[in-house]
């Protein structure tokens, strides 16, 4: 019972993390093309300033609690994710550099490198993040000792890269939207416009990868056990359509807030098909790692929830504080006191 | 060299390379939550200038935590997986509350404090960073109980083959973790005055009145001061605790071949490993060890010869970080003195003021020492008595392991130049202009 709580906790701190941290990720892959001088660069970075740390400690939290309430799975997923993992984290350093030292760099040419970094850094993640998500869905080649048995290139297949075009894509969407509500003139106009063209292709995407799962892999199985699962990848869908029709309104944080929630759906659709897998095997259903053979004893369990139980909501509190405190347009002038650099 | 090499050295380059970082983050999140409290109680806008400007330098340097950070959380899991599954009951469970209810709070109320100058009161603005200081430590204190677990593992049941986590207060009030916690954080708070006084000596040289830098190095100064008193009671308690839980790392640390009572200390020695001696030895003080160890001279310390050859730590890194470590810490303690004895004529004195300005590395320097000593005193052993390191390791390639080892040295290195050359421009530039004196201010002097 524990270890199934856990789980369910274990997929809302990944879908919360993607919902998140995908508007910086998704902003930052876009920001050389929307913001057009210094002046609107700023923007875009003092945009996503005050907010990218706070987001990321919910991809340290769920490695954290990956950890500690599986250690078996954490174990296997990260070493037979190695080589795409480490790119991830080099990515994730290039970017939160970039963030804090753009603004103090002393030479045009030093901001160009640090720009290159924020897309790159941005970038791959929200790229690799959706191939690994696929595969794992799919199936990873570990064998009983959690060796694994596969190789950089194999993780590139069909249905992994169209998972990664999918996080991609709705992360693309998820920035523009941000920027458009938070940004005025040209640079607003610019993101609402991408916006509408991007989700088009964030669409075609979900439509395919929900398609193809069903001869790719197995998830499938637990919703046609229990149909009322059928409600979160027909939310994820509903949710993505509605952030088209508030697109149309200009309604640009209810848009932001319907793609929020269009990501989250979408995150939890996978991991409500992997239950009670957490990382299963492609060479033996043997060897797959679930909440049974790989979880913490039950008091370890029991000491992590009273701390979630108490923390978590506290921490909701005051980041939804700190974003509401940061939540009006930005502008340019705002750039020189209000950043002590 | 093999996966286990190479894991190992990657470990090191990424853990040193996150301490460069650490402490600064811990002592100076204090320093300027203290100077921004006198701002907010006596509206003197010096002490406002003084939060900015340091805080600049703070925020740099924050940075570069947070993101060497991220890659250590997830090296256990791609390096060190034999481990992580072995103690996720017991380790898992520490990282993951620290996530949960430290590195939170410290990430959000930093942007809060970075970007809220105008949007908060300045007592609510100095809350913020107040925040940022006491979450910091608190993080501190949980990944320094999850190490202290792996030195001296408590609170536990073999179940399986594995240590289960039965008595989770045992865990994270054991007194090993303790010492390590006030030793560490002791540490941060010396790195961080010494970064006050140096930066700030670099400017009284040039403006021997200059009020802004006369009171940021007189408030560094008591820092330093007393965390240096501080810091030479506690590592001798530190040592003599070593003496009931890791007596290997005891007598390594002293090059302490044969089990004796009046064991002596020398004050400088070079270990001969291959021949389980010491081939040089000078300055004999006999019964020191004994004394230091157990408090009574007479008192027996068990030597390496005792131990067998495969528990036993490499002698030689031990002993001479050691013996650096604590040389570095009586120099402090002799610094920050003679800081106290100048406090109202620092400004002539020009050759102690260049003499800070160089012992800005120093305390950085005492600090990898300490954890060179803690974390290959330690060895073989990866959690001590339980898991040797070489029993560890992930099974993966050691191309990959080479690959990602090139990588995090080319990386942090291109980094770490670009965080140090920027936090030392922005030292040098100096604060921004400082508001024209108010009458108000003329009374409480400079
Ligand atoms: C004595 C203190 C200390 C020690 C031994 C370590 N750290 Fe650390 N860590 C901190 C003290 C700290 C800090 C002071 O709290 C930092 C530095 C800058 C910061 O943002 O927080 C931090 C940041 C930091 C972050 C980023 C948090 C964020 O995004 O806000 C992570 C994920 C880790 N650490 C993880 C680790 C791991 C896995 C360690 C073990 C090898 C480790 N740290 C050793
Ligand atoms: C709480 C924090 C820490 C934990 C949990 C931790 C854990 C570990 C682990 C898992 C290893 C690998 C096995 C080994 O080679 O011994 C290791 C090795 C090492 N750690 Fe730590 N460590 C921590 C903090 C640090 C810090 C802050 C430093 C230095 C700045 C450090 C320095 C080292 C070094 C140098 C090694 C390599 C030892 C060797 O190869 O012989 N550790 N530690
Ligand atoms: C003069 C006095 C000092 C003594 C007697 C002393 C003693 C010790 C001892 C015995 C250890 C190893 C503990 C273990 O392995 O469990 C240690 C570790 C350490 N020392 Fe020191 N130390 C002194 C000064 C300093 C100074 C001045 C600094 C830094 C500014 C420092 C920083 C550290 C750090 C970071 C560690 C590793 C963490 C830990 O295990 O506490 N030490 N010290």
């Amino acid at each position: 019972m524990i270890e199934t709580i856990w789980f369910v906790l274990w997929g809302v701190l990944w879908a919360v993390y993607f919902m998140l941290d995908g508007f910086d990720l998704g902003l930052g892959t876009l920001m050389p093309f929307v913001a057009k001088n210094e002046a609107e660069k700023r923007i875009v970075y003092n945009s996503m300033g005050p907010f990218w740390d706070g987001n990321e400690v919910w991809l340290i939290t769920a490695g954290g609690v990956t950890f500690a309430a599986f250690p078996g799975t954490y174990a296997v997923m990260f070493s037979s994710l190695y080589s795409p993992l480490m790119f991830i984290l080099f990515a994730l350093i290039l970017r939160g550099a970039a963030l804090e030292m753009r603004g103090k760099a002393a030479s045009t040419g030093g901001r160009k490198l640090w720009d290159m970094c924020l897309v790159v850094g941005s970038f791959v993640p929200a790229l690799l993040f959706g191939v690994a998500f696929a595969n794992i869905f799919r199936g990873i080649p570990i064998d009983g000792e959690g060796i694994y048995h596969g190789s950089l290139l194999g993780l590139l297949n069909p249905y992994g890269l169209l998972g990664g075009l999918l996080f991609l894509s709705l992360f693309l969407v998820h920035g523009c939207l941000w920027l458009a509500a938070k940004s005025e003139g040209d640079l607003h106009q610019r993101a609402a416009k991408m916006s509408g063209r991007i989700w088009i292709a964030a669409l075609v995407a979900a439509a395919l990868f929900l398609g193809y799962s069903a001869i790719e892999t197995n998830l499938y199985d637990n919703y046609r056990a229990m149909p009322a699962l059928f409600i979160i990848p027909f939310l994820a869908v509903c949710t993505l359509i509605v952030v088209r029709v508030f697109i149309g309104n200009a309604s640009w944080w209810k848009a932001w807030f319907a793609s929020c929630a269009a990501i989250a759906a979408a995150a939890l659709f996978g991991v409500a098909g992997l239950y009670p897998a957490l990382f299963p095997s492609s060479m033996g259903k043997a060897y797959t790692m679930t909440i049974y053979n790989s979880s913490s004893s039950p008091l370890a369990l029991k000491i992590m929830l009273v701390v979630a139980l108490i923390f978590v909501p506290i921490v909701i509190i005051y980041q939804a504080w700190a974003y509401s405190l940061f939540r009006g347009k930005v502008k340019e002038q705002d750039s020189g006191y209000e950043k002590v650099y | 060299m093999d996966t286990l090499m190479l894991s190992r050295l990657q470990f090191a380059v990424a853990t040193y390379f996150h301490f460069l970082f650490v402490p600064l983050t811990l002592g100076l999140s204090m320093l300027i939550a203290i100077m921004e409290t006198i701002y907010a109680v006596r509206g003197d806008e010096e002490y406002k200038a003084m939060a900015r400007f340091w805080g600049k330098l703070f925020l740099i340097n924050f940075a570069m935590g947070v993101v060497t950070g991220l890659t250590l959380e997830f090296q256990f899991g791609t390096n060190w997986s034999r481990y992580s599954r072995y103690v996720g009951d017991i380790f898992g469970p520490l990282l993951a509350i620290e996530a949960t209810v430290t590195f939170f709070l410290e990430s959000t109320f930093i942007a809060v404090w970075a970007f809220g100058w105008n949007r908060l009161s300045p007592k609510a603005h100095a809350v913020a960073i107040w925040l940022v200081a006491l979450a910091s430590s608190m993080s501190a204190i949980w990944i320094l109980i999850a190490n202290s677990w792996m030195q001296n593992p408590v609170g536990f049941a073999m179940k399986n083959g594995r240590p289960v986590l039965n008595d989770f207060m045992a865990v994270v009030t054991q007194g090993y973790a303790i010492l390590t916690i006030l030793h560490t954080l002791a540490g941060a708070y010396i790195v961080a005055g010494f970064f006050v006084m140096g930066i700030s000596a670099y400017h009284l040289l040039r403006k021997p009145q200059d009020s802004f830098f006369l009171r940021s190095f007189r408030i560094a100064l008591i820092f330093a001061l007393v965390f240096s008193v501080f810091e030479v009671i506690e590592g001798h308690m530190h040592g003599a605790g070593l003496a009931l839980k890791q007596p290997a790392k005891l007598a390594s640390l002293e090059a302490h071949w044969n089990t004796s009572a009046n064991a002596p200390v020398y004050l400088l020695a070079i270990p001969d490993p291959e021949n389980d001696r010491n081939s040089i030895e000078i300055g004999r003080v006999p019964g020191a060890l004994s004394l230091l160890a157990f408090h009574t001279p007479t008192a027996t310390v068990t030597g390496l010869k005792d131990i067998p050859r495969d528990q036993r730590p490499p002698v030689a890194p031990t002993f001479v970080s050691f013996r650096l470590m604590v040389m570095l810490g009586m120099l402090f303690l002799l610094l920050t003195a003679t800081g106290f004895f100048l406090r109202n004529r620092l400004a002539s004195n020009r050759l102690y003021l260049k003499v800070m300005i160089y012992a800005i590395p120093l305390p950085y320097i005492a600090c990898a020492l300490g954890w060179t000593v803690t974390e290959i005193g330690r060895q073989p052993w990866i959690v001590y008595g339980l898991m040797k390191t070489a029993d560890a390791v992930s099974p993966v390639s050691s191309s990959q392991v080479a690959a990602s080892l090139a990588a995090f040295t080319i990386v942090y290195t291109l980094l770490g130049i670009a965080a140090f050359s920027l936090i030392a421009r922005q030292a040098r530039k100096g604060p921004e202009a400082v508001p024209k004196v108010q009458p108000a201010r003329q009374e409480d002097g400079v």
